[in-house]
């Protein structure tokens, strides 16, 4: 335990020292840090932090240091993170291979591929982007279709990639594939990686209704990889994916956590932007009733994760609630968004910069980028199938 | 606040449930209803209750109470409400003990908090004059009298209203001046001269009274809480039932769920068990979310009592998603049984109604989220 707390003080000590007083404020979405060979930092400061966590291993703090971490036990880790989230320290880095592949590779990866790879993400030199989604499979993912030929010594790949985020700014990528089409849909499918350099790739970005394209396509026509860059077993590439779908949500999490802490809620938005009557109350009497409806679902969807920790403390957590979260928080969460820009009526609809606040233009961007939130990830009517399935023990479709 | 049940509620809960199961299966509410039963509770059933220290869960140590707190006194309601056993309980606790913990001189707590412990002494609020809850404006009317005050008005739908050993009765005593709101508590014995109780039969087959008052002479030393300025105590007391009653509507709530899903694993139509079409199962499963979440709002404004926090806003967030919950869930489970979910024979019709009523008791979810908005400055 006092090996603990000196690991504690020490910790405290270092990030007090040499966390730049610039990277101790919250980040907004263009401010994160994912490395690669294509990546300008946003700030010298975003820069500075980076070399010195990176030198400390810190970016990935439990991965062993020969694969470019730090070795700390789970109890330093959480003691770290504590202590940045303390002080409101900023991730040096984020990103797929850090939270998603890292953890996929230290679980199911050869002792070469770590080497080879682990070490690269935490320094950062290596960008990753995700290969899941193609235009025909996207809820229904297992029925992919992105062929890959066995070669002998290689796999040649034909097909298409939807949905790869940050595509044209990655370095390589991990890609599920089908190598068979012999069986269960599930069992035919491989996990590869391979370089974006590759001949026969190309990216296309896909402009979003935001007006961003953080998303691309990816063509494959005739890519060789070659076969030791295979994680997991051949065909059972659907079991990596898997795993790697557990790391997705811890990131989500994380990522929110950094996330700037709203400036106004719902209701301070009511107050500011629409009439109130002589009694002090919103004249739009709809908007009133949306309001109230929304805070009191958004506090008892609240109240429901705190209830399932507790209860989980003592023992008498019904697991099937669990699988409620997903579905209830997202479609609360874009209801949210709608509400606000309801609220904030044409203000809430404005594209230029010169005529909207920064804070509006940020509503405006959350209606359309949070539609996303009900879709990726498992849909709300993939989660009601799972609710259904799960917890109250419906028959298959 | 906690949000868990701790060891002693939790064994309070399962014995509950066992108990209500075998002593209070939805066949007794049958059996009652049949029989006309005036009370609308079975005698028998209380008097098990009354041995089994209910009455006292929620009753302080200090006068003979069990201390399970309100959080105890939930989860009774909430498996009473899986069988729709009906009984005393819960306007004599969740409203009637209110009123005495909170606004009792200690007078009043010695003598008549022990006795509701002990299920000596049954309570009912008289409160409502029209067809919807409203709290404040009270038109039921009393008047200093030298050491008396007069009654003279008129209370409605008065729940147990003529089974109750007394009455806390809402009554406007002054127009409000002087920073008072002109609004007392009184307690009164129904058997009082000039008191006419009319039995009102409603759709839950419960005991509903309309109670009129004419030149109703009842002690001073009966006001419980502060003459003419108890508006702060009224609402209290009405939070502790709107919280208690969103308790047992979710024991309903669950029973209904959980007999639609049954349903829907047995009933086959088309070559299949209606359970596989997934426009069903989308509505069970969000059902299933709407309950557990509406259980989170209720047990956090149950503590909120144990934990003498401030229960306006806990009570709307409760009792608002305890409405809608509860009238999605029973609705669905008529549409999802079909035409047979209209029989009386399969139970559902009980819920329905017993729903439609409890909706309607201490504010539809239009009132309390008026309230929540006021409240919350909009």
């Amino acid at each position: 335990m006092t090996n603990l707390t000196q690991f504690r003080k020490e910790t405290s000590d270092w990030l007090e020292a040499n966390c730049p007083a610039s990277m101790r404020k919250p980040q907004s979405r263009d401010e994160g840090v994912y490395g690669g060979k294509k990546f300008t930092f946003p700030s010298d400061d975003a820069k500075l932090w980076f070399d010195l966590m990176v030198e400390k291993g810190w970016t990935a703090p439990q991965w062993a240091k020969e694969y470019g971490g730090a070795g700390l036990t789970s109890d330093e880790a959480k003691i770290l993170n504590k202590e940045m989230e303390r002080l409101g320290c900023r991730k040096p880095l984020i990103g797929h291979g850090l939270w998603m592949l890292g953890p996929a590779l230290l679980e199911y990866g050869t002792e070469e591929q770590k080497r080879e790879h682990l070490p690269k993400i935490a320094r950062g030199e290596i960008r990753w982007c995700q290969g899941y989604s193609e235009p025909g499979s996207g809820s229904d993912l297992a029925s992919l279709r992105c062929k890959a030929e066995d070669k002998g010594d290689h796999y040649l790949l034909n097909g298409q990639k939807s949905w790869t985020s940050d595509g044209d700014k990655a370095d390589w990528i991990f890609c599920l594939v089908r190598t068979s089409d012999e069986g269960p849909k599930q069992e035919g499918i491989t996990f590869l990686l391979f370089d974006m350099e590759t001949p026969g790739i190309t990216v296309r970005p896909v402009p979003l209704i935001t007006g961003e394209a953080h998303f691309c396509d990816t063509f494959l026509d005739n890519v060789k990889v070659p076969k030791d860059q295979v994680v997991g077993e051949v065909g059972k590439g659907w079991s990596v994916a898997k795993a790697l779908l557990v790391h997705e949500r811890t990131m989500m999490a994380d990522i929110e956590k950094n996330m700037p802490k709203p400036k106004y809620s719902v209701d301070d938005y009511a107050k500011n932007y629409l009439s109130i009557d002589e009694n002090g109350r919103l004249q739009d009497g709809l908007i009133r009733d949306r309001l109230a409806q929304h805070m009191i679902r958004d506090e008892a969807i609240k109240l429901t994760q705190k209830r399932a920790f507790e209860e989980g403390m003592a023992g008498d957590f019904d697991m099937r609630v669990a699988t409620i979260f997903k579905y209830i928080g997202t479609e609360e969460k874009t209801n949210k968004d709608t509400l606000i820009t309801d609220i904030l009526g044409m203000a809430g609809a404005g594209w230029d910069k010169e005529n909207f606040s920064a804070d509006e233009q940020t509503k405006t961007h959350e209606w359309m980028s949070n539609k996303a939130l009900t879709i990726a990830g498992g849909s709300s009517e993939v989660q009601l199938n799972v609710i259904s399935k799960r917890a109250l023990g419906l028959p298959e479709i | 606040m906690p949000l868990a049940l701790n060891e002693e509620q939790r064994m309070l809960r399962d014995t509950a449930h066992e108990f209500l199961q075998n002593n209070a299966p939805i066949d007794l509410m049958r059996q009652l209803r049949d029989g006309k039963d005036k009370k609308g509770y079975s005698e028998d059933l209380w008097q098990k209750m009354i041995e089994m220290g209910w009455p006292a869960v929620a009753i302080p140590e200090e006068f003979g109470g069990l201390g399970f707190g309100f959080i105890g006194a939930g989860a009774i309601l909430h498996e009473a409400g899986k069988t729709l056993a009906n009984s005393p309980f819960f306007n004599t606790v969740a409203l009637g003990a209110a009123a005495i913990i909170h606004g009792g001189n200690p007078d009043q707590q010695q003598s008549l908090l022990p006795k509701i412990a002990s299920g000596e002494l049954t309570l009912a609020l008289a409160h409502e004059e029209s067809n919807h809850h409203r709290t404040h404006n009270i038109e039921c009317q009393a008047i200093i009298d030298g050491d008396q005050l007069k009654i003279n008005g008129n209370k409605k739908f008065v729940a147990e209203g003529s089974n109750a050993d007394m009455l806390v009765v809402s009554l406007r005593t002054t127009e409000p001046t002087n920073g008072k709101n002109g609004i007392t508590l009184l307690l009164v014995d129904p058997s009082t001269m000039g008191i006419n109780i009319n039995e009102v039969n409603m759709i839950d087959s419960r005991n509903y009274a309309h109670i009129d008052f004419s030149d109703v002479n009842v002690p001073l030393k009966n006001v419980i809480g502060n003459i003419h300025d108890s508006k702060t105590l009224l609402d209290k007391i009405l939070d502790h039932g709107r919280i208690c009653l969103s308790a047992e509507m979710l024991g309903g709530a669950q029973a209904m769920l959980d007999k639609t899903v049954e349903y829907l694993k047995d009933r086959e139509q088309f070559g299949r068990k209606i359970g596989a079409f997934q426009a069903l199962q989308h509505r069970a499963a969000n059902m299933f979310a709407e309950l557990e979440i509406a259980k989170s709002a209720v047990i956090n404004a149950l503590s909120a009592i144990d934990e003498n926090q401030d229960l306006a806003i806990p009570a709307c967030n409760a009792k608002s998603l305890a409405n809608d919950c509860y009238r999605l869930i029973t609705d669905e489970a008529v549409q999802m049984h079909g035409g047979i979910g209209l029989t009386d024979e399969m139970d559902i019709g009980f819920y329905l109604k017993r729903c439609r009523i409890s909706i309607q008791s201490l504010g539809d979810s239009g009132f309390l989220k008026d309230r929540f908005a006021t409240l919350n400055g909009f």
